[in-house]
């Protein structure tokens, strides 16, 4: 398939990982932050190309892990509503809340929905001028343009029965939260492609000055995970710590200003609480101005327990990368897809879903469970 | 951030646990929960030697010759789609669960559980396509029974079929789950996707240069192919619900084997790749229904391979990949630039990703 299969050329796959192998000289500890990263590297099995000096850990990078339980309680809540259709991207949907899970409230009867853009959920809003339209509007910086033109749009037709339940996270934050904790073991990061189309490259040039890291802003197909692994790699070993873009044919330095522009009308920068890691100053969008009439917080107080987390669930140490998901002692025994106790396990970005459904490599292999699946 | 707050995960709360209480849609997904859903609740109730093959359908001797005899609902959203609808897909479903057993398919039966306010030439539609696939597959609908329920306990038409097919005398092992073995080859019949992406394209409105239509067919005649020439199939496998990945699963499970495949083997059309790409999704999962696969000894795989060709449902037939000794229970996939991973069977349903 074209601009797909050329990122995913053995050959050049096995170039790039000869030249790692050559380049090499000592351990090194990278971080690639996003959950689609992780996705790749454990999909395309791209570990097994490194030489064992290189450790990659896996980022905060997943909306689905990093959004506080406390939220999902809220969507849980809002969802339950008689007059509410919920709309959602589709992974949200089965991450735990303190109780139940936006699937679980579904099979109760609530209105769920699977939508693909914010837009749809207006849509639905126009379409069904009787119900309260909620979206979930959870994710990074690369989507938050369409979030925001959501509520953009909403105002421009005048459409009072939206709203946005918005837990929107941004990526130099936790980069910096990660860097300044005593337990940081990221020598270098490979940063979030996406978020960079849009965001462009200078909020990075700080960080990398500052913490004396190498940033290479990276794809997210295998060869482009290899190549940014290298780029990271020759800055350590040179002892150089700059900012670099591996993604160039996505990334421009100025990022996307148009969208850039439409975040900046419709939202302003707050704290937020990330699950796992606990509140990040100025590290989140709320809506602002004349769009806080579509924040579904305000819209629906909620007066709902603080939630709290399985004591059993290590998964700030995993979004941390001081440890790996088998490390945890609930990995694959009391924690899996099914019955997840956090939600690393439930996003088919999150790290601790990945390594289960690919199991990295053969010594770490997840033994299945002994009950015998049957044919349908 | 503080370090106090990221260490000191020493709080108590209840564990978030699944919903075992009711019914969730995963239960019905062709994952996990649709297993553990048989395991826990069917198996222990109707338990027998027959049932427990885990086959596609059960074969009983009868005065000396052998039928094979299956049952399958569909509940299809829309109800018509690209290429096809809910009634050549009740037709074809059972019609290729017979043949998985190695039978041949003779007869049918039909269940309609209809809504009030269905228009009749929808239902016209539906009954005209089984005819049609009937007529194709030949077999005959010997029974059937309508329902009609209120509107709203309904999703238009709901359909069940059964069907009785015969195995030939000529076929003399059994096919079934139990005769796979280490050194089989896995062959799937053709390019895996096209039902999912098409009634998903449909479902989201998602709109492709050239549409992708969906493979529901009869597979007999492949699989009649291979009958008659001979081959020692061990196997059969629809990939419906699930699609390959869950299909190797079942059988990696029950044979406590590992099945091997390699990416660049699998045939997936371009179109069908390109959405799944933008949807997240993997075409290992996504369910065909007109495709199965075959577990031959290995040095018959050529020679199966050039036979499943000849016929035109399974000319895009592929060889994926092998069963291996160990590790046990487990699919492992070696990716296009040569890494492993394991293939495992999903929760429920694959869920499109955030980004």
């Amino acid at each position: 398939m074209k601009f797909v299969s050329e990122y995913r050329d053995p050959k050049a796959a096995e170039r790039l990982a000869a030249a790692i192998r050559q380049k090499v000289t000592r351990p090194w500890t990278i971080m690639e932050v996003c959950g689609g990263q992780t996705h790749t590297i454990v999909k395309s099995g791209l570990e097994d190309l490194l030489p064992k000096e290189i450790t990659l850990v896996h980022g905060p990078g997943c909306p689905v892990c990093v959004t506080p339980m406390e939220l999902i309680d809220k969507a849980v809540a809002i969802a339950k509503r008689p007059d509410a259709i919920f709309c959602s991207f589709g992974d949200m949907l089965r991450v735990p809340g303190s109780t139940k899970s936006l699937f679980d409230v579904k099979a109760e009867g609530a209105d769920v929905r699977i939508v693909y853009s914010p837009l749809d959920a207006l849509k639905l809003a126009k379409q069904n001028p009787d119900k309260q339209v909620v979206f979930f509007a959870v994710g990074f910086e690369t989507t938050a343009p369409a979030n925001a033109m959501a509520a953009w749009q909403a105002d421009h037709d005048g459409i009072e029965n939206f709203s946005l339940l918005v837990s929107h996270v941004l990526v130099p934050p936790a980069m910096e939260a990660l860097l300044s904790s005593s337990n940081c073991v990221v020598q270098g990061f490979l940063a979030a492609g996406h978020v960079c189309t849009i965001m462009g490259l200078e909020e990075y040039f700080p960080i990398a000055e500052k913490y004396e890291v190498p940033i290479v802003v990276t794809g997210f197909e295998p060869l482009d995970l290899l190549e940014g692994i290298y780029m990271t790699l020759c800055q350590l070993e040179e002892g150089r710590h700059n900012v670099e873009n591996q993604y160039v044919r996505a990334v421009r330095r100025e990022g996307n200003r148009p969208a850039q522009k439409s975040i900046a009308e419709v939202f302003e920068i707050a704290p937020r609480q990330w699950r796992g890691l606990g509140e990040i100053p100025a590290s989140g969008f709320q809506l602002k101005g004349r769009f806080q009439k579509y924040d579904a917080n305000r819209r629906f107080p909620f007066s709902g327990e603080p939630a709290k987390e399985s004591p059993e669930c290590i998964s700030g140490l995993i979004l941390q990368g001081i440890k790996k998901p088998h490390e945890c002692a609930a990995f694959a025994v009391k924690c899996t897809p099914e019955n997840p106790l956090g939600a690393p396990m439930v996003s088919s970005e999150g790290a601790c879903a990945a390594y289960y459904h690919y199991g990295r490599r053969q010594n770490h292999l997840v033994q299945p469970e002994l009950s015998s699946p049957t044919s349908r | 951030m503080a370090d106090a707050k990221t260490t000191s995960f020493n709080l108590s709360c209840p564990v978030p646990r699944v919903a075992d209480d009711r019914i969730v849609l995963a239960h019905g997904g062709g994952g996990r929960l649709t297993h553990q859903l048989i395991e826990k609740i069917c198996i222990p109730a109707f338990g027998n030697p027959m049932l427990e093959q885990r086959h596609d359908g059960a074969v009983v001797p009868v005065n000396g010759s052998r039928l094979a005899f299956t049952t399958d609902s569909f509940v299809v959203r829309p109800l018509i789609f690209p290429g096809g609808n809910i009634g050549d897909l009740a037709i074809n479903g059972t019609v290729n669960d017979l043949a998985m057993c190695g039978a041949r398919p003779l007869y049918l039966s039909a269940g309609f559980i209809l809504e009030e306010g269905l228009e009749m030439e929808t239902l016209r539609t539906v009954v005209m396509s089984m005819q049609q696939a009937a007529a194709k597959a030949n077999v005959k609908l010997v029974t059937g029974d309508t329902k009609v329920v209120d509107k709203g306990k309904g999703d238009g038409v709901f359909i069940n079929t059964s069907g009785i097919g015969v195995i030939e005398a000529n076929v003399a092992t059994e096919i079934a789950p139990a005769a796979v073995q280490p050194g089989d080859a896995v062959i799937v019949s053709g390019d895996l996707g096209r039902h999912g992406i098409a009634i998903l394209s449909v479902r989201e409105g998602l709109e492709f240069e050239s549409p992708i239509l969906t493979d529901c067919a009869n597979v007999w005649p492949s699989v009649q192919a291979l009958l008659n020439a001979g081959i020692e199939v061990h196997c059969l496998r629809d990939l419906t619900r699930g699609g390959l990945a869950t299909t190797l699963n079942e059988i990696a499970f029950d044979r406590n084997v590992c099945v091997k495949l390699e990416e660049s083997l699998i045939p997936v059309d371009e179109v069908v790749q390109g959405a799944c790409e933008i949807l997240g999704l993997d075409p290992l999962y996504v369910a065909n229904e007109g495709r199965f696969a075959a577990f031959v000894p290995v040095d018959q795989a050529d020679a199966a391979l050039e036979e499943m060709k000849k016929v035109e449902v399974s000319q895009g037939a592929a060889r994926v990949g092998k069963v291996e000794e160990g590790p046990g229970r487990t699919v492992v996939l070696q990716s296009r630039i040569g890494g492993n991973r394991v293939v495992d069977m999903l929760s429920g349903e694959q869920l499109p990703r955030i980004c």
